[in-house]
């Protein structure tokens, strides 16, 4: 799973209209592509059959508790934030059978776990998304436990990074240095290019499986200019951020005012609908489903996300820890914000800007830490 | 990084964890050998391992994930001796539906077991010192494997004192043991009730009340309480102004658990995972979060 | 036989206080005994002593009727017991009850009041020391209220 930087890394360029021989490639090696999609007005992530899948002259407008699909008026493939989904539901499913067991006489048995996953290809992972996935790395699989389930889907997964050229308002990478350009830990990384006539990608391996495909494509050697080329589009987005955070002194900061009254005042406006926390990518608290056949012999237990933002998260001894909105809301900022730090040693945010697009009252991580930053409140 | 996941090296917390099966999240079935009531919602239940007789090694502090079958799952702490790992000793409290159902459970049925889990009481650290233990409620049950630990090895330890405080005197846990601790010369054993009926012969009074009443250097002893978090906060408070600093005392927390591997967020205390950084903390690792409301 | 000034002066209760004001509180102390089921005194009897408990444990107790004897607080070596022969009515509102052989010394309840109310600077120190007491009565009191342990469901 380990994604080894390419030793001999490969810049290739690849025709716009080629693109489709990306899609045979990854098939003809047994992948399922899973990429960018339109669906129900917004760009989801699902299974591709061909390039015709993509969100091709799409974008999207972000803002606070707005999320808009328009025409770009361009032919480009990837001109377009993140959606609502993240690659979180393919390697930590929304809801998951962890086990069945059947009873036998002396107690209970495991029965056969589930079948054999498919190898995925993550096509169209952005660098806020690739952080993501290292953040999950670090609470599932380096944190003195292994997750499994994580393990498996994220060592089967062939991630294709497109660099992006097309952040939102509601973006901030630049400032939690996730992005917008990925520098490693993908297998392939492509940069989408259209100046003027011509339209194509600069490809670069990441890992021995990318080197083969890019040999496989057979494609030129890119030049300098295309490279150049594929650098500016990247560095102009780094340029068109639409928000910032100042992470300096966040943490401490955070942890200082835990009793400040704007918590209760963020509070008032939170609906507890828990949107931010399912379009998270990083986002990893679940709870636990155990149930029964109607003979009772057979027991499963499932997994399924859950959210910090319900009363039951902190449910204890016939109360809930957390009984008021601001104190939710409280956690979950100051977690991403501060203990995650302490926890896995990175933020638990990378900037995508999901969080306040889909609050449907708009509240804004960035707004919120900041006037939560703003001052120390006497305690 | 240069890598997405280096070395994933399974880090162990504590040497027990490593009699871990691969998938952590899988019980492993235990029989009931014996159910014992304790009070009147309180109970104890002895296992042991149905498919093996592999010794069960714990840290006294640790807890298990117990499952009733197409129930549930809950985290409880271990209450029996660390020097008999063939029984897997749990107090439990029925409050809930799958405590209710363990509560119904014969013997010679089977439970699933998950653990142990977490880090214990600091009995190697107290070594050569006083120890203060001091316990509310069904937080007995978590001290008494420290308890049988330190008793065993008794001379490695100075004063050892037992404070507890229950709600009723029938409500008080293990009352044949603590009689017998009680006319033990080498440990000073005081109980009380927060209520009493006129035919009850011991103290009537909140547990912090004895603090001030035992004999030990708090220079030179290391505190550990269990019991609810109003009544450890009193506790630390009487401690504190018995000159005891706040980094011999130490808390055993409790908060909402699913999976108790750090994986569910469910029980995180500010940046700490109560699963696997806890349940027992240093007081001064946790201090800061200790009299906030809502954390 | 020690002087009971000598006793005084060792309890907590007196750390900081004069010599003289030891002495005068002496002069009103007595040494009492009393056997396991006896009787300090019983709620509604007029209060005029002021009890330091030197050996022994005594309940505090109400009698309900449909429920019988209920403990209130339990006091043992060292504690203090009773300030009703400080405030009007100077009634006990409690029995306190020997649990066991019990000796306690006795302070004229009356006597410190007189002399409370002609020396105000001895007044002050006395009700410092027993707003303390109060203090951890209540709040032990508070905490017994909040039924630590029950299930809260």
């Amino acid at each position: 799973m380990s994604k080894k930087k390419d030793a001999s890394p490969q810049t290739v360029t690849l025709p716009s209209n080629d693109l489709s021989r990306l899609f045979q490639v990854l098939q003809s090696r047994g992948y399922t592509i899973l990429g960018p999609t339109v669906r129900d007005g917004a760009i989801v992530y699902d299974e591709l059959d061909s390039p015709d899948d993509l969100p091709r002259g799409w974008t999207d407008e972000q803002e606070k508790g707005r999320y808009r699909l328009k025409k770009s008026g361009y032919g480009t493939y990837f001109s377009f934030a993140v959606g609502p989904h993240s690659w979180k539901q393919y390697l930590y499913p929304p809801r998951v059978r962890l086990w069945q067991m059947h009873k036998n006489g002396t107690g209970f048995e495991l029965n056969a776990q589930n079948g054999p996953l498919k190898k995925y290809a993550f096509l169209g992972v952005r660098s806020c998304e690739l952080h993501a996935i290292e953040i999950l790395d670090r609470v599932l699989l380096q944190n003195g436990f292994e997750d499994p389930t994580y393990k498996a889907r994220r060592k089967e997964a062939l991630i294709i990074v497109v660099q992006c050229t097309a952040p939102a308002s509601t973006c901030f990478c630049a400032s939690m240095q996730t992005g917008p350009k990925a520098e490693r830990g993908f297998d392939l990384a492509m940069t989408e290019v259209a100046d003027g006539e011509r339209h194509y990608f600069v490809l670069q391996s990441g890992s021995d499986a990318g080197r083969e495909i890019v040999q496989e494509l057979a494609c030129a050697a890119a030049t300098a200019e295309e490279i150049a080329a594929a650098e500016q589009a990247v560095k102009a987005a780094a340029e068109r951020m639409g928000r910032t955070l100042d992470t300096h002194g966040l943490q401490a900061a955070l942890y200082a005012n835990r009793e400040h009254p704007h918590w209760r005042e963020v509070g008032e406006r939170c609906l507890n609908c828990t949107n931010c926390t399912q379009v998270c990518p990083t986002c990893f608290c679940t709870t636990v489903e155990d149930i029964t056949d109607l003979t009772g012999a057979t027991a499963e237990r499932w997994r399924r996300w859950d959210s910090c933002f319900t009363m039951e998260f902190s449910y204890l001894h016939g109360g809930s820890v957390r009984s008021s909105a601001g104190a939710r809301y409280r956690q979950w900022l100051t977690h991403k914000l501060a203990s995650w730090v302490d926890q896995f040693g990175a933020f638990g945010c990378v900037g995508c800007g999901r969080c306040i697009a889909w609050c449907p009252v708009g509240i804004d991580i960035t707004e919120e830490a900041r006037i939560m930053c703003a001052e120390t409140v006497n305690q | 990084m240069e890598t997405l996941v280096s070395d994933v090296k399974q880090e162990l917390p504590t040497d027990s964890m490593a009699v871990l099966t691969a998938d952590p999240m899988i019980p492993e079935p235990f029989r009931v050998v014996q159910r014992k009531p304790e009070t009147e919602d309180t109970f104890t239940l002895v296992l042991e391992r149905a498919q093996s007789d592999r010794p069960f090694e714990f840290q006294p502090g640790q807890f298990n994930m117990l499952y009733v079958f197409g129930v549930g799952e809950v985290p409880i702490s271990i209450s029996g001796d660390p020097a008999q790992p063939q029984r897997l000793v749990h107090t439990i409290r029925a409050v809930g539906t799958v405590t209710r159902a363990m509560q119904k459970l014969r013997k010679g049925a089977i439970v699933g077991v998950r653990g142990p889990f977490g880090r214990g009481w600091p009995v190697l650290e107290a070594q050569q010192q006083d120890v203060v233990i001091v316990a509310g409620g069904i937080g007995l049950a978590p001290l008494r494997p420290a308890l049988y630990h330190i008793l065993r090895h008794r001379d490695a330890y100075g004063r050892v004192v037992l404070l507890y405080g229950a709600r009723t005197p029938e409500d008080i846990l293990y009352i044949k043991e603590l009689e017998k601790w009680r006319g033990r010369f080498d440990m000073e054993v005081k109980v009380t009730v927060d209520r009493a009926l006129g035919d009850w012969h011991g103290h009537v009074g909140v547990v912090t009340q004895l603090i001030p009443k035992t004999s030990f250097d708090p220079q030179n002893a290391i505190a550990m309480i269990c019991g609810p978090e109003i009544m450890m906060r009193f506790t630390i408070y009487e401690l504190q102004r018995s000159g005891m600093p706040n980094d011999r005392i130490y808390v055993s927390m409790e908060r909402n658990m699913k999976c108790a591997i750090g994986f569910c967020g469910h029980c995180q205390y500010g940046p700490k995972f109560i699963c696997k950084d806890g349940p027992v903390f240093r007081y001064t690792e946790i201090e800061n979060l200790f009299g906030i409301r809502e954390i | 036989m020690e002087n009971l000034d000598v006793v005084l002066k060792k309890h907590p209760f007196f750390e900081g206080m004069s010599e003289e004001h030891i002495r005068f509180i002496a002069g009103c102390a007595a040494n009492e005994v009393y056997k396991n089921g006896d009787y300090l005194f019983r709620d509604g009897e007029s209060a005029d002593k002021f009890y330091f408990i030197r050996h022994g444990h005594v309940a505090l107790e109400l009698h309900a009727p449909e429920r019988g004897v209920l403990t209130i607080q339990t006091l043992g070596e060292g504690d203090v017991l009773g300030w009703s022969w400080l405030i009007p009515p100077y009634k006990w509102h409690f029995d306190a009850r020997a649990m066991t052989l019990t000796r306690v010394l006795a302070l004229d309840g009356k006597c410190l009041r007189k002399k409370c109310e002609t020396d105000y600077q001895l007044g002050y120190e006395l009700m410092k020391r027993i707003a303390h007491i109060m203090e951890e009565r209540l709040h032990a009191t508070r905490l017994q209220l909040l039924d630590m342990y029950g299930v809260h469901a």
